[in-house]
């Protein structure tokens, strides 16, 4: 035996020992040697490899078909969560509070105008995405059979991006926002049945201005303190809890569906 | 049977704790500023004139014709903004989109859809103006003649 092999000797040991070990062994659960078994493995054992698809579509990665644009609506949504997380710091919901806040983070928090500006500018892409990613969806015909179900979340996508943003609206408590929610939460007037100056309301005999649509969204008569609390709990917690939720829907069926929607070949090589 | 009784306590249970959560969003308290305000007395407003200084605070015009006063609520009808009362051209118009409106409320131009809205008037037992914003009058529906739209001085 030589010197060196006899110094290498513990180490090694010491090295079985780890790698042997119940704790290594529960984060590292496969060999790294390359065969077909780990190969699999790599991918099934772990759950972020585990939620990309098996086989993707080459004209799934065509940029040209796709557009990206539900991809990067998504990550406008991841942006803007982000971000909004860490305004939260800051941001107090009351009268007193909210236009200061925003004034404070704008002007003397170290990089606030960057991420309220960040948060802004991903909300507003994200509305735009949105469209752009259905007017694909629309123009590839890929909401037909079996897509049908997928189109119906994606339209529930839609709806909870536009109210993020109507919600979020309100939270810098500025003239702009006042208005402009009096302006939206108006149109709830006229809901039918619910709204006191809708259609049907007269049949129903305890809808007036204090419980109806309109109130039920401010939280009183008036756009004050009682909405902007009610609007900053929607926009901070139920609707991306929402649309978190229906995000998974929607990815999951467009792998249960037979992955993204591609050209239809039959007709491609009839045209040919 | 049972399953079926099962399911429906559940529903039950679901249906009652959504109506709670409803009702829940309805507080049985408000505090917002009372909707009825007193505005003075008669004569200390011109005839002929609209009185714009109620607007700020209450968001209420006082018009007093030689026989008549009534109060005209100062929310466009078109989707809720703030008018403003344009003596030299003897309207009311609105900033946000532009409705423009007569003397009486009446609309003439722009989007708004119908008049303005007045405002239940009376005097009080002090002989003051007593405004409640609570009661509201339309023109298109014939209320501008009811009792209670308008006080004569």
């Amino acid at each position: 035996m030589t010197q060196v092999e006899e110094k290498e000797k513990p180490k090694e040991e010491l090295a079985q020992q780890i790698t042997k070990s119940q704790i290594w062994k529960s984060i590292f659960r496969h060999g790294f040697e390359d065969s077909p078994r780990n190969r699999v493995l790599q991918m099934t054992a772990g759950f972020l490899l585990h939620t990309r698809p098996v086989k993707v579509w080459t004209h799934g990665i065509r940029l040209r078909y796709t557009w990206g644009a539900g991809g990067l609506t998504f990550l406008m949504f991841v942006v803007a969560c982000v971000t909004g997380v860490i305004l939260m710091f800051y941001y107090r919901p009351v009268p007193e509070y909210a236009y200061a806040d925003m004034k404070y983070l704008k002007f003397d928090i170290p990089y606030g105008m960057f991420l309220r500006n960040m948060h802004r500018w991903s909300a507003h892409a994200m509305v735009l995405l949105v469209l752009v990613h259905m007017l694909r969806v629309f123009l590839t015909g890929s909401y037909k059979k079996p897509r049908e179900f997928n189109w119906v979340i994606g339209v529930c996508l839609l709806t909870l991006t536009l109210l993020l943003s109507f919600t979020g609206y309100l939270l810098p408590w500025d003239q702009l926002s006042i208005w402009a929610v009096t302006v939206g939460t108006n149109m709830a007037r006229a809901t039918p049945f619910v709204g006191h100056e809708g259609p049907f309301a007269e049949f129903i005999s305890f809808i007036s201005p204090r419980f109806d649509a309109r109130s039920f969204l401010l939280g009183g008569t008036i756009v004050g303190p009682a909405t902007l609390l009610r609007f900053y709990v929607l926009h901070c917690i139920v609707l991306p809890v929402f649309t978190i939720w229906f995000v998974m829907i929607h990815f999951y069926r467009i792998r249960k569906d037979g992955g993204i929607s591609g050209p239809n070949k039959a007709l491609e090589e009839e045209t040919l | 049977m049972v399953t079926a009784v099962g399911w429906l306590s559940v529903l039950t249970a679901c249906g009652a704790t959504g109506a709670g959560l409803l009702r829940f969003m309805f507080p049985k308290v408000l505090f917002e500023p009372s909707q009825i305000f007193k505005a003075g007395f008669p004569h200390d407003y011109a005839v002929g004139a609209v009185d714009t200084r109620w607007v700020r605070d209450q968001r209420v015009w006082i018009v007093r014709e030689p026989t008549k006063m009534y109060a005209v609520s100062a929310i466009c009808t078109h989707l809720g903004c703030t008018p403003v009362w344009l003596n030299n051209e003897d309207k009311f118009k609105c900033p946000c989109h532009g409705s423009g409106f007569y003397k009486t409320g009446v609309n003439y131009e722009g989007p708004a859809p119908r008049a303005l809205e007045r405002l239940k008037i009376s005097i009080g037992g002090d002989g003051q103006i007593v405004v409640d914003k609570g009661k509201k009058f339309l023109q298109e529906k014939g209320e501008w003649e009811l009792p209670g739209s308008y006080i004569v001085v």
